[in-house]
């Protein structure tokens, strides 16, 4: 297999790990709008500790990401 | 279609060599000096006036004083103010970093690993040095959580470490990789638009597609910036705290 064909194939298994994040992301998302909804008076702190948590989920998904490139551009 | 990676590369402005090493004026030294000008700008024009009611200026310095203070004392408490100067300047470093970035043909130097690692390392060597000053050999009562069985603990004493070693790790790849994913994708899509456009056999204007998906993209990166900065913030309060008052 030529060293080209190996990267785009590498860069294409990187990617299929995004998809935890995504289910993580939607889980999150899904508790904070049934926050909100059952306690609308704690809206504001539900926003801000869930946008905390959102990057701390998103950075997992941009590692993956991040792979994939490397292996395209960079290796 | 061009390398999309190619635009992180770092061109020298003003080469100096000293003694066979490369410590030239970059354009990423270029944009940190601006991010230091800009910050070191807001800052003094915003006490100016100093009005109860705030002007515009003073609003902007005051709500960024306040962001950051809020996090300081909510996580370290009243004694934790004189954190206060050193989570300040490293929310406007970051800050400056990722916004300036978003200014076409500018540098984000926030998107370097090296720029980050090194940020990320000192939050982390800063955090364990004052612990291990703070309590002396007390401080490794941090690995071992309280009220676990007997036999468990050799099993979660390097799981413990091992996940307070990866703090500077995570720390640095999150803004790094977030700011370099996002530039990337941006230049992905405009060339996109560009090799519509290029080729476009017959219907050129629908080249003009992607765009739409950029303008997008460039307000999510605006909403990024904000957003790894105040996690960077955060996520500094939470180590200190954590070594200071070990749990």
């Amino acid at each position: 297999m030529e060293p080209q064909v190996a990267k785009i194939i590498a860069a294409g298994l990187a990617v299929v790990a995004v998809l935890g994040p995504g289910i993580g992301l939607g889980i999150l998302f899904g508790n904070i709008i049934s926050a909100i909804g059952r306690n609308p008076s704690a809206a504001d702190a539900v926003k801000s500790t869930g946008l905390i948590y959102f990057a701390l989920i998103e950075a997992l998904a941009l590692f993956a990401l991040g792979m994939a490139f490397f292996f395209i551009y960079a290796v | 279609m061009h390398n999309p990676l190619e635009q992180f590369v770092i061109d020298r402005i003003v080469p100096i060599n000293v003694a066979g090493h490369d410590i030239s004026f970059t354009q990423s030294s270029l944009v940190m000096v601006l991010g230091v000008a800009l910050t070191a700008l807001l800052m003094l024009a915003g006490i100016r006036k100093q009005a109860l009611v705030p002007g515009r200026w003073q609003n902007v310095s005051e709500m960024l004083y306040e962001a950051v203070f809020g996090i300081v004392t909510e996580n370290l408490g009243e004694e934790g103010k004189k954190y206060f100067p050193f989570v300040f300047t490293l929310f406007m470093t970051v800050l400056m970093g990722n916004l300036l970035g978003l200014i076409p043909y500018s540098f984000t130097y926030t998107s370097h690993i090296i720029v980050t690692g090194a940020l990320a390392l000192l939050v982390f060597g800063m955090a364990t040095l004052i612990g291990l000053w703070k309590h002396k050999f007390h401080f490794f009562s941090l690995f071992l959580p309280k009220g676990l069985p007997f036999l468990m603990i050799p099993l979660i004493i390097p799981i413990e470490v091992i996940s307070y070693l990866s703090r500077p790790v995570s720390l640095s790849v999150r803004l790094c990789a977030n700011m370099m994913m996002g530039h990337t994708m941006l230049k992905l899509i405009a060339g996109f638009s560009a090799s519509l456009i290029m080729l476009g056999f017959g219907l050129k204007l629908v080249g003009i597609l992607p765009f739409f998906v950029n303008v997008a993209l460039m307000g999510l990166e605006l909403m990024i910036a904000f957003i790894q900065a105040y996690v960077f913030a955060i996520l500094t309060c939470i180590y200190l705290k954590d070594a200071i008052e070990l749990h």
